[in-house]
């Protein structure tokens, strides 16, 4: 009746998984009883998960990331904890649960961090900057968010109900198949992928089509900013390469569920080819992730440097061209399979190209400082951060191309101090400065500056101290993945990278401060007109938080930086432009499909995961019946009155034309 | 640093590295077919011991302290390399700092440039750098990868010597076939001559990685990966398991005596002296899971062993066999 399912499957004799769910289960329930005591909950059924609004999805997405992110970081302090222990010792996780918490944390916090974080920051963000009123397909855009969401929590029911998989963030076959992983744990990682990669994939064709086809008039392709350049290569990243990793997990399904050999090492099957599949996959990733975070860092130092982005053009071809050669170097992260010379030596030169537009990146920003008058706000200095980061990181990456050198530091935690460098320094960094710079327009008012300094100066410095340790352990030759370690020599340097990942969580605390902080205090922190950062792009001609329909009438672009040119005038003739005619607005209506579908899919998952099949059938119908009833759907459109755009756009004109009067009046 | 003579102490007789972390009660290894052949190994592991020289080279880190020359090779080129990009990497981020700091909003002495948006020549110019140093880079990197290329043989007048390597489930098979002698967990190879190892996985993927040797070489079942290292003085060095394989995984480290040729001599002929044999039935043994095997020796080991894994005439590792609840839920190692 329940598959595999018993109540045996809570693993009890872990207490670690059962208190941290325990305590995470209490402040889910603590968080329902108080939204149900408030009578919140058709507020939030209404405004937020029903919404399709891309505004609305992509501060969920970002809720998202932000939550996962304390779960992948208490991870991270697990891990770093028991390597500082585990000298001579056990120390205190035994290997079936340190080896589910590295996995666990890669995962978490490439899927379910970075990911949703970049693709939260792009829904928000590219429809404004674009001059729109909302992203291609709005039902769709829910669905992704939903899916991704579902993902998460297969993830997290894993702590209670089973166990995680052991295999690493790619379970590499054979130890992923059945015969050498016969638990549940490879299956919990292959359905949560494989429901999020869906999710995923629906997000990337919807902003494609956003960023081709959805533009206000004379936006050109040139005209846009640059951070719609790095969304338009990220999406089209992601419609190419996670049908890749779908197609490879579910051959790994296929072996696991149905006795397939794709990948087994029997009756033909070749592990090598689901390493080949999964980083040709696996490579775009990690553009897909930090292309994103360097339109981030184009948006931020233009504005903090009062200056426009220097070398456009040249940014948009090196943009496009990490967008190619990001599909050529998946080779390099197996040099040491036994390719021959000529096939390694092709893919680390080629993966060493990909430094070259990277370089020239750096180069531009810091051209871009160069002649501006630089604003030491919070996102600079997350950019700033980046810079020096960013630089020493990608050295270690073509240290890495170079085949011979690689051959040493393979698999080292060399190579884990090297991806964190420019995982934590390029996305992490990049969404943090996204998330300050971002944040007014979403909520209407800023964030606290001293508290966002002072987590940024902690995660800096707590970034140096934990992972320039791993480089030299690297050097030291002691790998990744070990639950426990002989060797004195490498124990003083974990723990000094403890010590860094203490004051990391600090900087974490400090950012929770400061959202805390800044709620309290918004009416001092607050966004008047909608343009704290005197800002060049469209989103700041938006009141903030921007309506739904986010402009009252759509802006005619004159030039690049749309809204720069428009402020500029207004300053020339010394008071705003006249009001325009309004009209009325047909905007999409919300629609629980995206809820519900996820429901479905989360049930689907579960069930499958713990092999009960009737439950899988009544999933997956109850979700092809909520596709149905949406495809059914009579009306879809609803009607914001002209008086009504008319009512939100005059306040904002006149919070405006009180912030240029102040202007003209001071000397 | 010497931190490597405590490996070399146990095998005398002290209490072994990690059994200091077992309780009192349980038998030290839970593999019994195992705790046999360890016991009537235990001189062989002696006559090792007493043969190694415990001169330990000052030996950390370990990657820029090769004791070959692939290792000296390869740290050549990851110093190069290195040297390469700082060259440009310390101006980049020197000049961060400076023009951040220079052009800040309260220096009125810096000029205010707010139309400068584009420049040919400095375009050309950012382009340019990373592009010379890449063409010099890729130059290294395409003569390293031929010269170090782990299946090319290492220059020498004598034929090296055979060694074939098979990773289990958690531990390191190395088989002479030369010689028929086999050992587990340890390998020992004679100074100044090359040596080329024919590497296999009984089950899961591994690395087998010396780091003061150089290059490191996935193991794959049904598969051969070659590779050539030589060891230049005599020495003991940790050779380890480089990729995850699975609860075993970080006991899976193993020594390297790096001897002069006539005490190798002298080792293979006291290893035939002593130990179990290695042919189908004790190897189907030695497939099964166990943690922290501590080295042994076979007396003798059947030379066609290997091509019948690699064929998978003998078939792969078997899995976990217990779990809680069961191994379809949360397969377990300990029980």
């Amino acid at each position: 009746m329940l598959g595999k399912l018993s109540w045996a499957a809570i693993p009890l004799d872990q207490p670690i998984p059962l208190i941290a769910s325990g305590m995470v289960g209490l402040v889910i329930i603590g968080v329902l009883a108080w939204v149900t005591l408030k009578g919140w909950f058709p507020y939030l059924w209404r405004e937020w998960i029903t919404s399709v609004d891309h505004k609305r999805i992509g501060i969920m997405y970002i809720l998202l990331a932000m939550v996962m992110l304390l779960r992948g970081f208490s991870d991270a302090i697990m891990m770093r904890s028991q390597q500082a222990l585990a000298f001579q010792s056990p120390g205190y996780l035994p290997p079936e649960h340190y080896n589910q918490i590295f996995t666990a944390h890669g995962t978490l916090m490439i899927f379910f961090v970075a990911m949703p974080f970049v693709i939260g920051l792009m829904n928000f963000v590219v429809p404004l900057q674009l001059g729109v009123r909302d992203v291609a397909f709005p039902t769709l855009n829910s669905v992704g968010f939903w899916l991704t969401a579902t993902g998460a929590l297969l993830v997290n029911i894993s702590l209670v109900v089973g166990e995680f998989s052991r295999a690493g963030w790619l379970p590499y076959p054979p130890y992923s198949e059945l015969i050498y992983s016969p638990g549940v744990g490879v299956d919990y990682y292959l359905w949560s992928i494989e429901i999020s990669g869906a999710g995923t994939l629906l997000a990337a064709i919807n902003l494609v089509t956003t960023v081709l086809k959805l533009h206000a008039p004379g936006m050109t392709y040139t005209r846009m900013p640059m951070f719609c350049w790095t969304t338009l290569a990220t999406s089209l990243l992601i419609v190419a390469a996670f049908p890749i990793l779908t197609a490879t997990l579910a051959m790994l399904v296929l072996d696991r569920y149905l006795g397939f050999h794709f990948f087994t090492n029997e009756a033909g099957g070749n592990q090598m080819m689901f390493v080949n599949l999964i980083w040709a996959f696996g490579h775009p990733e990690v553009y897909i992730l930090v292309l994103p975070a360097f339109g981030v860092f184009s948006e931020v130092v233009s504005t903090f440097s009062g200056k426009p982005l220097f070398g456009y053009r040249s940014m948009v071809a090196a943009t496009m061209a990490i967008c190619i050669l990001s599909y050529t170097v998946w080779l390099h992260h197996f040099f040491t399979m036994g390719a021959g010379a000529n096939v390694n030596a092709i893919f680390g030169i080629a993966s060493m190209i990909i430094a070259v537009p990277t370089g020239v990146k750096i180069f531009n920003w810091l051209f871009t400082m160069y002649g501006g008058r630089v604003v030491y706000s919070t996102p600079l200095l997350w950019s700033l951060g980046f810079m020096v980061t960013f630089v020493i990181g990608g050295m270690t990456g073509v240290l890495l191309a170079v085949p011979p050198a690689d051959f040493v530091l393979h698999e080292s935690l060399f190579q884990v101090a090297h991806f964190h460098n420019v995982i934590i320094g390029g996305v992490l960094f990049g969404a943090f400065a996204g998330y300050t710079y971002w944040f007014p327009k979403a909520f209407g008012f800023r964030l606290h500056e001293g508290l966002g300094k002072a987590s940024f100066w902690c995660w800096i410095t707590g970034f140096y101290f934990a992972f320039m340790p791993l480089y030299v352990l690297g050097l030291m030759g002691m790998t990744r993945r070990m639950q426990h370690y002989d060797v004195a020599a490498w124990h003083p340097w974990l723990l000094i990278a403890a010590g860094g990942a203490a004051l990391i969580l600090l900087g974490i605390g400090l950012q929770i401060a400061q959202l805390a902080v800044s709620i309290r205090r918004r009416e001092q922190l607050r966004d008047e007109t909608g343009d704290p950062w005197n800002g060049r792009s469209l989103e700041w001609a938006t009141p903030s938080p921007p309506p739904d329909f986010n402009f009252a009438v759509l802006p005619n672009i004159q030039a690049a930086e749309a809204y720069w040119g428009m402020k500029q005038h207004v300053l020339k003739q010394a008071r705003l432009d006249a009001e325009p005619a309004y009209a009325d607005i047909e905007m999409p209506r919300n629609s629980p499909t995206g809820f519900v579908c996820a429901f479905f899919a989360t049930i689907m998952g579960f069930a499958l995961i713990w092999h009960i099949w009737w439950m899988v059938g009544l999933a997956a119908l109850g979700a092809y019946a909520t596709f149905v009833v949406f495809a059914w759907r009579d009306v879809d459109e609803y009607i914001v009155p002209a008086e009504a755009v008319a009512r939100i756009d005059r306040a904002n004109r006149g919070a405006r034309s009180e912030a240029l009067a102040r202007r003209q009046a001071a000397p | 640093m010497k931190t490597l003579d405590q490996p070399q102490q146990s095998r005398l007789g002290a209490p072994s590295r990690a059994d200091s972390h077992r309780k009192p009660d349980e038998p030290p290894d839970k593999t019994g077919p195992l705790r046999c052949l360890r016991s009537v190994n235990a001189r062989a592991a002696r006559c090792a011991v007493f043969m190694a020289p415990i001169v330990l080279t000052a030996c950390q880190p370990a990657v820029l302290d090769p004791q070959g020359p692939v290792g000296l090779a390869q740290k050549s080129i990851l110093i190069d390399s290195l040297a390469i990009m700082l060259a440009i990497v310390i101006p980049t981020i020197a000049a961060t700092f400076a023009v951040a700091w220079w052009f800040r909003a309260s220096n009125m002495r810096a000029r205010y440039l707010p139309d400068w948006v584009f420049s040919g020549r400095i375009e050309l110019v950012t382009w340019s750098i990373p592009l010379l140093t890449i063409m010099l880079l890729g130059g290294v990197a395409w003569i390293g990868s031929h010269d170090l290329d782990p299946a090319k043989p290492l220059p020498s007048n004598t034929p090296p010597l055979e060694v074939q390597v098979v990773s289990l489930d958690w531990k390191w098979l190395f088989i002479y076939p030369g010689q028929r002698v086999a050992s587990v967990n340890q390998l020992v190879v004679p100074t100044g001559l090359p040596v080329h190892f024919s590497l296999t996985s009984a089950s899961v993927m591994n690395i087998f990685f010396v780091p003061q040797l150089g290059t490191m070489i996935y193991t794959m079942n049904g598969m051969r990966t070659q590779l050539n290292l030589q060891a230049d003085a005599p020495g003991t060095f940790r050779g380890l398991s480089a990729h995850f394989s699975g609860d075993g995984f970080p006991d899976m480290h193993f020594d390297v005596l790096a001897v002069p040729a006539e005490r190798f001599a002298a080792w293979i002929e006291a290893t035939r002296n002593t130990g179990p044999t290695l042919d189908s039935g004790s190897y189907a043994e030695l497939a099964m899971q166990s943690i922290n095997t501590h080295p042994f020796t076979f007396r003798a080991a059947d030379p066609e062993l290997f091509q019948q894994i690699v064929t998978q005439k003998l078939p792969p590792g078997p899995g976990p066999r217990t779990g809680r609840p069961h191994p379809s839920v949360s397969p377990r190692t300990e029980d």
